[in-house]
Formats: C-alpha cells, structure tokens, sequence
C-alpha cells in the first residue's frame, strides 16, 4: 500500500537541519529545526490515527525513514519512506510469529515496538521488538521481517519472557535493540520483563546480563523474568558503556565487568530513581540524562509532585543535577516514555522529549534552559533526532 | 462477490467496495490479498485467527469462521468494530 502524503518532504537550503521524528498515540509528525534549532517547520500529521509506536531515519544512509504502525481496528505493520515521507510503501511481509498448525495457542505480533538500523556493514539489516515479545530482522532495508534468533521459541525465554498479563499495561516488549558499533555480531537487547541480554554470536545465542540488578521486594533476582529493564543505551563515544533506567533504579555498567551498579542511588531521595527514558551524550560516556517519575503507591507514572524536570550526571552517575529550568514548576502532571527522550548530536548537545499529554520540549544546552515546541499533540510515544545536511 | 470495505482499508482498496471470488471466508480474504496485497494481514493474524476487532457479515449474518462456505452471490461486508477513544 502506498500512502501519499499531502505535507511535503523537507527542502533543504544547504545548511545543517536537525530533524526531529515524534510517534504519537494517533500518528506522526515531523518538526525542521533551523541551523541555530531556533524555529521549527512543522510537516503532519502522517497517518493520522495510526498507533506509531516508533518512526526513525536510518542513518546509514540518511533517507530511509521507518515506521512502526497499526490501528485500534487492524494489525501491525511497518511503513517505509526514502523520500522523507512524501510517500510510504507498506512492508511486503511485516513482523509476524511463525505460524503453528493449531493456532489456537500460536502467538500473535501485537504490534512493533522498537526499531533499530543493524551495523554500518549490514546496510539493509535491521532489528525489531513487538508485544507480545519477539526480536525480528530485516536484511532488505525493512521490507520484509523474520523471526530472529533462537529467543522467540526457546523454553527458557519464553519462561522470561511471560504472557501477554506480565507485561506493561499494553502487553510486554522486546525494546533497546543495541548493536555494538565495532561489532555486527555484539547485541544487547531488554525485555520487559525478562531482563536484559547479550549476544556475542550474531544474534545466534543470547545470554542473561542481570548481575546487580535488584528487583521488586520479594522476588528472585537471579531469575530474569523478574527484571523490568525499563530503557538501556550504549554510550556512543565508549562502546563498553552502557546506562539503564530500570523499574528497580539507575545503573551503569562499565564492560567487560557484567555487575550493574545502582547509580541512582545518588538521586534526590524525594525524587527517586525510577523512570522509563535513559539518554547518553554523544561525545562524552560520562553525561547522561533521566527524566523520573513517581513510582510510589500505585505508580501513578506522573512527575514527581507534579513538577517536571530532567536529571543529568556529569560524572558517570556519582552525582546528578536538577535540570527544569522553563518546565512548568506546579500541576503538572505529565511524564516522558522510554522512547520519547533523545538528543541530537549538536554542539551544545540539543535534548528533546515529549510528553503523554501531547507537548514537545526541547533544550539546545544540555538540559540548562528548556523550551515548548508544539502542544496540543496526541499522547507522545517516541521522539527520534536526525542531522539532515 | 461483492466485497464492502471499511473505511480504515481503503487505503488499499481506494474505493468502498471490491470484487473478489472464492469458495470459503479464507478464500475470498485471500483473493483480496492477491488484488490489494497486505490487506489481510491487517485483518487476520499470522495463526489464521480473525482480529479482535474486525468482523464479518454475510448476507447480514456474522461469519466467525474462515471456513464458512460463500456462494458468489454473497455480498461480504467487512466491519470495523470497537469502543474506546
């Protein structure tokens, strides 16, 4: 199916653009910054009424868009533009679980919840998570998906992985497809739940990697399926660094150690360590950004007091700095998705999140001063940057 | 037969209704899938089950199963169905 679109692409002047990607509850839109991010051009709504759990560029190339789509009527699939969403084409073979001979007790794809483009030598492989639990791949640019690895039908992970009740409250997901950049056959990947694991072998195997990482009061924390690694990602100027916003906290894992380490612990007590989004700075692995949220009582998942703000580190985690300069400081009740925060790779680095009650926000130094882009938006499910020439 | 399709498939279809032939509720899906490709997935998952929230009518009467014989005289209706905002 080919969707044209009425908004047009992008018209680039020469100069540099930052692109930012927002997935929403009821479609997506595009925002142009200009070279000083000061303005922004907005192009949407796409697919006005489609869930899109995740749109991104691919950046191996710069003009391969994805999306992660379906309706409350009608089934996933994934959409894919290389003319910045003037037009899309519809994945001949969308994710889908294998077929069992009895399908009363096969799974279903409920809908794609993660994308991630493979390694700079696989031009046309890319990575998926769904809900139910299931990791796909691509190897032609995301036009036809397969069932990947050994995890969607191992015993062990499907003991992980849980049932469609132990998940969140919209069905458990397979989320932080990681691709090591030095490796092609280095993969991470989360589970919530069921915890956070590695491969070292393409993807052929996988393996636990929870060691440190502390669970609801109660429970096992040697056993995976009761891990909610919440979002965890790779420090892009130092590979053997990960960050993780769990459901138990914040961690740092320095490879090739495999025990996590609470960082969150240095967070304001009142505020707390729990949240969804993790961020990592671009150039330097020891600056990184959370956006908590209450999860006390009942989780309500709002921000703390009702008033926002984003917590960075400049030191790895040993301490962490209040950042809600412009934020609304009463009543707000909002909070950010772990796919809804993101930063661009600017100098000063610009940080962008949206929230649940439809706001885009935007800071261009660092988290120091923040700034409203759009309002008024369905609830925000990820925002994606891309650096368009 | 005689196909109406709703609005959230038009996109495929560009019209309301189509013509597709078949013995079976699966044929007939399928023949669609042949003209209007990826049509049937976003109705029917990969385990052959009927989405929850669409639905079937034959000459007025639900059909739930894939098997259920259709006559090229049937007019097929296909429904979105749900609640919710």
């Amino acid at each position: 199916m080919t969707l044209n679109i009425e908004n047009p692409a992008a018209k680039t002047d020469g100069s540099r653009q930052t692109l930012l990607m927002v997935s929403t509850r009821k479609g997506a839109w595009f925002y142009y910054g200009d070279s000083a991010r000061q303005t922004w051009r907005t192009d949407g709504p796409h697919f006005l009424g489609h869930i899109i759990n995740h749109l991104l560029l691919d950046p191996r190339d710069g003009r391969t868009l994805l999306a992660a789509a379906k309706t409350g009527h009608l089934g996933p699939t994934i959409f894919r533009s290389t003319d910045f969403g003037r037009t899309w084409q519809e994945a001949a073979k969308p994710p889908a679980f294998a077929t069992v001979a009895d399908g009363s007790g096969g799974r279903a794809v409920d809908h794609t919840f993660w994308l991630t483009p493979g390694h700079a030598d696989e031009p046309d492989v890319w990575y998926a998570g769904t809900s139910p639990q299931g990791l796909f791949r691509s190897e032609d640019g995301g036009v036809s998906w397969a069932p990947f690895s050994c995890i969607n039908d191992d015993p062990q992970y499907r003991r992980w992985m849980g049932s469609v009740q132990d998940g969140t409250p919209d069905g458990p997901k397979l989320h932080s497809i990681i691709v090591d950049p030095r490796d092609a056959a280095h993969l991470y990947l989360a589970m919530s739940g069921g915890g956070v694991h590695e491969s070292a072998d393409g993807g052929r195997t996988f393996a636990p990697l929870i060691e440190g990482l502390e669970v609801v009061e109660g429970f096992a924390p040697e056993d995976a399926m009761f891990h909610d690694p919440h979002c965890v990602r790779l420090s892009p100027s130092n590979p053997d660094r990960l960050y993780q916003q769990n459901h138990c906290g914040i961690y740092r894992l320095d490879r090739p150690a495999d025990q996590w380490r609470r960082i969150g612990r240095s967070m304001p007590a009142a505020v707390g360590d729990i949240g969804f989004p993790m961020v990592v700075h671009p150039r330097d692995a020891d600056v990184a950004w959370v956006f908590p949220m209450d999860g006390t009582s009942v989780w309500p998942r709002t921000s703390p007091d009702g008033k926002p703000a984003v917590y960075g580190t400049r030191d790895g985690g040993e301490t962490w700095q209040r950042l809600d300069a412009g934020l609304p400081g009463s009543q707000a009740w909002w909070t950010v998705k772990r796919q809804a925060m993101t930063a661009d790779s600017r100098d000063p680095v610009g940080l962008y999140f949206g929230t649940t009650s439809g706001e885009l926000w935007m800071s261009r130094d660092e988290g120091r001063q923040w700034e409203c882009i759009a309002t008024h938006l369905p609830e925000i499910y990820a925002v994606e940057t891309a650096e368009l020439a | 037969m005689k196909v109406l399709i709703p609005s959230a498939l038009r996109s495929y279809t560009e019209r309301s209704e189509a013509e597709a032939s078949g013995s079976t509720l699966a044929a007939v899906l399928a023949d669609l899938d042949r003209l209007y490709p990826g049509i049937r997935f976003r109705m029917i998952d990969e385990q052959n089950r009927i989405r929850p929230h669409i639905r079937f009518f034959v000459n007025g009467e639900q059909a739930r199963d894939l098997g259920q014989a259709l006559e090229a005289t049937d007019k097929l209706m296909i429904v979105q169905a749900l609640s919710g905002g």
